[in-house]
């Protein structure tokens, strides 16, 4: 399937930023090398944006996006954040990045994950997708024993 | 089930703790035959990596059977007797996919907390602080092995658990030594540290073509086990100028390829740098620098958990050195490694210098620590009886 076929398939705003990252390739003329931009900057008069998370998925956009919707770690967080998708240089995949919106405080149950560090979180929420992602699953901590006993012998 | 347990201030105790469970689909649970120390235990034990808390389990090198598989698990079974990489890696990611499984970027649990400590996260460990990955180590009854499709290795009928146990962290580190230091056919290659790893990698360095292989060390028994059992010639630092000794051995040139395989030793600060905060010198780093010849490659092998000082940047870059380091990259050369046991050409059993119950465990660290009795590696055995030894 090539970039523009997945592009028609992704709704809402995932499916502008997919178009824009897939324009970034497929619109551009033979032998043109074009300035690699950065992620775009925050609107608003916050002095100091909050700044974009970035994780690189070795997967190819249609891969990380296999069904046009942002994956569940990030879906999670609601409107509070901001979220785009370019493929990555030398063919290294998916640049995925998040960023919390300025002045958009978060409601509801993403106003409890984002908690007091609204950066953390979003990179936590960046791996999850990488991870499922690359590696099949997400993967969890072995409990310690502080969270269970010590049960019969096996 | 039993498990040896940091319990603080450097000590170790037997404790009963609860036994592991599948976590993920990749996951499947061992039952350990034989877990052996390790040098990059010793500065949990010395208290100098944070976050180690009280009751973790220690331990990364270890052989076992699977005893239970999760749904997601495709390349074993239940009774599957199997070696496993001391380091988690997925097998999926970038790293992984190009041969550099240690570098794995979902080998932790909270990759996020990783990347505070190295600047990006790298693969899991077993047996470390959690922020290491999130994994209870081996030095217990069971052990839960994350992506075991990717970190298990089914030990081939003919080499024995004796010999497999140093597929899981020894033999791959002291094979990437010299492998990705670069060893050459006719090559000369000197060897800092006469332990398990270090004598791993001379004899790597041997079966790679190198014409000359020198280990360095101070242990007069470990010189001969690198003699007898890697085919090198050996130093002794205490007797030796030892860079003088490398001069006159290589006609002039210095080694072409230099392994440091000494670890994060405990060398002596001076009082100056006491006063001022210096950290500590990596004296067999320093000395494989100046020693290497023009052009030449140090690669290190120890594992280092922080920062050094007085390095000796102006020899790198005046002689042209190649200087690299790595976590060993398990996966990519466990398969090898077992293939070249049933094959008889790499022996590691004599490196079990100590064999004792886990029961016994705290007692084994002091002599590996100390370097007492001659030991190299005290191995655990969960399933021996506590009075054994």
């Amino acid at each position: 399937m090539d970039t523009e076929a997945r592009v028609g398939r992704i709704a809402g705003a995932a499916g502008a930023a997919l178009t824009r990252a897939a324009g970034a390739v497929t619109r551009r003329a033979p032998g043109v090398r074009r300035r690699r931009s950065a992620w775009p900057r925050a609107a608003g008069t916050d002095p100091r944006p909050a700044r974009w998370q970035v994780v690189t998925v070795d997967r190819a956009p249609g891969e990380v996006l296999p069904d046009g919707r942002w994956p569940e770690p990030l879906r999670r967080l609601g409107n509070a954040v901001r979220v785009e998708l370019r493929p990555a240089p030398g063919c290294r995949g998916t640049e995925l990045a998040a960023r919390p919106l300025a002045g958009a405080a978060p409601t509801g149950l993403a106003a409890h994950l984002v908690g007091d560090d609204p950066g953390l979180l979003v990179r936590r929420a960046l791996w999850e997708v990488k991870q499922a992602v690359e590696a099949g699953e997400v993967l969890r901590a072995d409990r310690s024993p502080v969270d269970r006993p010590a049960g019969p012998p096996r | 089930m039993r498990a040896l347990c940091w319990v603080g201030d450097g000590e170790l105790a037997v404790r009963q703790v609860p036994d592991p469970e599948l976590r993920n689909g990749h996951d499947a649970i061992v039952r350990v035959r034989q877990s052996a120390t390790c040098g990059g235990d010793l500065p949990l034990l010395a208290g100098r990596v944070p976050f180690l808390a009280v009751g973790d389990v220690l331990g990364h090198e270890f052989l076992g059977e699977v005893v239970e598989v999760g749904p997601e698990v495709r390349r074993h079974r239940v009774g599957d007797r199997v070696v496993v990489c001391s380091s988690v890696a997925c097998g999926g990611c970038w790293y992984c996919r190009r041969d550099l499984p240690s570098c794995c970027d979902n080998g932790s649990a909270d990759p996020a907390v990783a990347e505070a400590a190295w600047g990006h996260p790298t693969a899991g460990a077993f047996g470390r602080p959690r922020a290491a990955g999130g994994f209870a180590g081996s030095h217990a009854e069971y052990v839960r092995v994350p992506y075991a499709d990717v970190g298990a290795f089914t030990v081939p009928e003919p080499v024995s658990d004796d010999r497999a146990l140093f597929a899981s962290d020894a033999a791959p580190a002291g094979w990437m030594g010299a492998d990705l230091g670069e060893v050459r056919p006719g090559d000369v290659v000197a060897v800092w540290g006469a332990g398990a790893v270090g004598q791993l990698a001379a004899r790597a360095a041997g079966l790679l073509g190198a014409d000359r292989v020198i280990v360095i060390d101070a242990e007069a028994d470990r010189l001969r086990m690198a003699e007898r059992h890697a085919g090198a010639e050996t130093i002794d630092y205490r007797l030796a100028d030892v860079p003088a000794e490398l001069r006159e051995r290589t006609g002039g040139r210095g080694p072409d390829v230099c392994v440091e395989a000494v670890g994060n030793a405990d060398a002596p600060r001076s009082l100056a740098d006491r006063f001022a905060g210096g950290a500590e010198r990596p004296a067999a780093v320093r000395e494989a620098v100046h020693a290497c010849r023009k052009g030449g490659s140090v690669f290190v092998l120890g594992e280092f958990t922080g920062f050094v000082d007085a390095f000796p940047l102006g020899a790198v870059t005046n002689k042209g050195l190649t200087v690299r380091g790595a976590r060993q990259h398990g996966q990519r050369y466990i398969p090898m490694l077992l293939e070249r046991m049933a094959r008889d050409e790499l022996r590691t059993e004599h490196l079990a210098t100590h064999r004792l119950p886990l029961e016994r465990g705290a007692e084994g660290y002091a002599l590996f620590r100390d370097r007492a009795d001659g030991c190299v590696r005290a191995v655990f055995s969960p399933d021996a009886p506590p009075a054994g030894g």
